[in-house]
């Protein structure tokens, strides 16, 4: 692969995650205000010393932008990591050893996934205490069985190749089958899923916090804050819409690059059309 | 077929001989109803394993032992855990969902009314929603890779990351505060008429419609390119058949089963998709009677809501199978 087979939009969606990236690290010394400090009128308009405007307690909507960025990046992250580790886990476990444990597995995973995520996560929230740490927890289990899904059927495929079958003979054990045979042949088409989940995290976490399930304040984070400004709406406010915007954008990003490997992927396994 | 393992039981093994249709479809409803019986344990449990007593809960922790017992026997919570979940799921089945903890009020009235108001959403978004999105994933086809295609292509990948309250929040934004053409917040009476439902409900079922169409048109496009890339399609197309011929007669037929699946599996995410739309147009459905319910913790409402919107998710999955049983034959002889 070069550089110049990579498109125009693969690039633009790069640039805008490095953007979010560096915002959410570096959130500290780019904000001009602090995250919870009030510098002014409730939804003061923009101008030159405030470039966004104010929020609906009078806080600076660029820095809590920038630190919301932090908030949100950190828990979709971490979300979508912790699930990519138990899923890819648990269905390489799945494909690999078959029979019963399979069976056992796969029809756990078929009734986690025949509840909507959104009422189970509701469900669950109803019940456990807020914190982070349970919310980051409930994503990730939700997102271990989309990757479960996923992981076992691309590692079913592979499993079943001749190179599998030669390690197999050579008496290699299953750790090794696993991540010298099967994880690299499964890569790309894993990526790519690593890219829809970080994008379903982004929006789901930010969904959980605009309905006041979430990340609770005064803590900044993109979905909270629409709901915190959603009343100025209806006054012609845009506080609502800028990390709505934000949210929307970073998820625009996302997908373009996930959109670009997947067009690889399927390109790679050759045939007349790859939709 | 060749061949029936032994283990099966008589009666299914003759079903299955004489009417493989209906077999497959008696075994589909069965798996569903497991389906349901398992996701309401789930459901049960789930808010059973609340950390902590919620008698002490409500009562904080200064509560004498005597006030704390009077509520457990209160609320019935006194009782093994078996025996109230079969009182809970059999007066679910009667439509008994008990009262609010909140209000005290019965959770079924106010399920009635909302359950209606959400269905009536979502029903008339569905409407709008699958003609247009099948319409276009076919336009997408024909112009493959040209100017249609793609913009199709970039428009609905953009559709796709929006949040729902991002798009109605614009919507609000664009057509009742620049405007003034649309009306806010959406709220329906029982007194009103169907047209001026429709009127107070444009705001909501266009966000719906357009955060469901992007799914549906990209799976739909998916769809219809995986069946004309197939052998079959080659064949056709090398023995001289027309195209019209070509899709009328191999084409169409093949692609129904996935494109009843891409329908079902939408109407299935506007189903949830419903819960945020609401919040955002203070629409009274019974997404937003489950979200206040979560904020408050008032368990009896969140398990009745949470069960209602699995069930309804569930059967539309089931139907979709269904359908694409009857559909498509090679999906009777299962391997």
């Amino acid at each position: 692969m070069n550089r110049r087979s990579i498109p125009l939009t693969a690039w633009i969606g790069f640039a805008g995650i490095l953007l979010a990236f560096i915002c959410a690290i570096f959130a500290p010394w780019i904000a001009p205000y602090g995250e919870t400090e009030i510098v002014g009128d409730v939804w003061q308009p923009a101008d030159a010393q405030f470039l966004l405007g104010l929020d609906n307690l009078g806080r600076d909507l660029l820095s809590r932008l920038i630190y919301g960025a932090r908030t949100t990046l950190f828990v979709a992250l971490s979300a979508t990591v912790l699930a990519f580790s138990v899923g890819i886990a648990l269905s390489f476990i799945a494909a690999v050893s078959r029979g019963m444990i399979d069976m056992v597995l796969s029809r756990l995973n078929d009734l986690m996934m025949s509840i909507p995520t959104l009422i189970l996560a509701l469900v669950v929230l109803a019940v456990l205490p807020q914190s982070l740490t349970v919310l980051i927890l409930v994503i990730a289990a939700l997102e271990t069985t989309r990757v479960f899904r996923l992981g076992r059927a691309v590692a079913l495929d592979v499993a079943v190749m001749d190179f599998v079958e030669a390690a197999e003979l050579r008496g290699e054990g299953k750790l090794w089958i696993v991540f010298r045979e099967i994880l690299p042949n499964t890569l790309s088409p894993l990526l790519a899923e690593f890219g829809l989940r970080f994008a379903f995290a982004i929006l789901f976490v930010s969904t959980l916090s605009f309905l006041g399930l979430g990340i609770q304040p005064p803590t900044a984070d993109w979905g909270g804050m629409v709901k915190d400004n959603k009343d100025g709406i209806i006054f012609g406010v845009s506080a609502a819409l800028l990390p709505g915007a934000a949210i929307a954008a970073l998820t625009i990003c996302v997908n373009l690059v996930v959109d670009w490997l997947l067009r690889r992927t399927s390109s790679l396994k050759g045939g007349r059309g790859d939709g | 077929m060749t061949g029936f393992p032994a283990t099966l039981p008589r009666p299914r093994l003759w079903l299955r001989r004489r009417f493989p249709l209906l077999a497959r479809i008696a075994e589909r409803l069965l798996l569903s109803i497991l389906l349901l019986l398992t996701v309401s344990v789930l459901i049960f449990a789930g808010v059973e394993a609340l950390p902590g007593d919620f008698a002490t809960t409500y009562l904080g922790q200064s509560a004498t032992p005597q006030a704390v017992a009077n509520i457990r026997a209160e609320f019935g919570l006194d009782q093994p855990v078996t025996s109230r979940y079969f009182e809970w799921l059999g007066n679910a089945l009667q439509g008994d969902f008990g009262s609010s903890w909140a209000s005290g009020n019965s959770v079924s009235e106010q399920i009635g009314n909302r359950l209606g108001n959400s269905l009536f959403l979502a029903a008339v978004s569905a409407l709008i929603a699958v003609p247009l999105a099948v319409g276009l994933g076919v336009v997408a086809v024909r112009f493959r890779d040209r100017l249609p295609d793609r913009l199709i292509n970039i428009l609905s990948l953009a559709a796709i990351s929006l949040p729902e309250f991002f798009v109605g929040y614009l919507l609000i934004m664009f057509f009742v505060v620049k405007t003034s053409a649309a009306a806010f917040p959406a709220t329906v009476y029982d007194s009103m008429s169907l047209i001026e439902r429709l009127q107070v409900i444009a705001l909501p079922v266009a966000t719906l419609v357009l955060v469901v169409l992007a799914h549906m048109i990209r799976m739909t496009r998916a769809a219809i390119l995986g069946v004309m890339s197939s052998a079959y399609m080659e064949t056709a197309e090398l023995k001289g058949l027309g195209a019209l011929r070509s899709i009328t007669h191999h084409a169409a037929p093949n692609a129904l089963a996935p494109i009843i699946n891409v329908v079902a599996l939408n109407l299935a995410y506007l189903i949830v998709g419903v819960v945020v739309v609401e919040v955002v147009f203070v629409y009274p459905g019974m997404g937003q009677y489950m979200v206040d319910a979560v904020t408050v913790r008032d368990l009896p409402v969140v398990q009745a809501c949470g069960l209602i919107f699995a069930a309804i998710y569930i059967l539309l999955n089931m139907t979709a199978d269904i359908l694409a049983i009857i559909a498509n034959p090679r999906l009777r002889h299962p391997r």
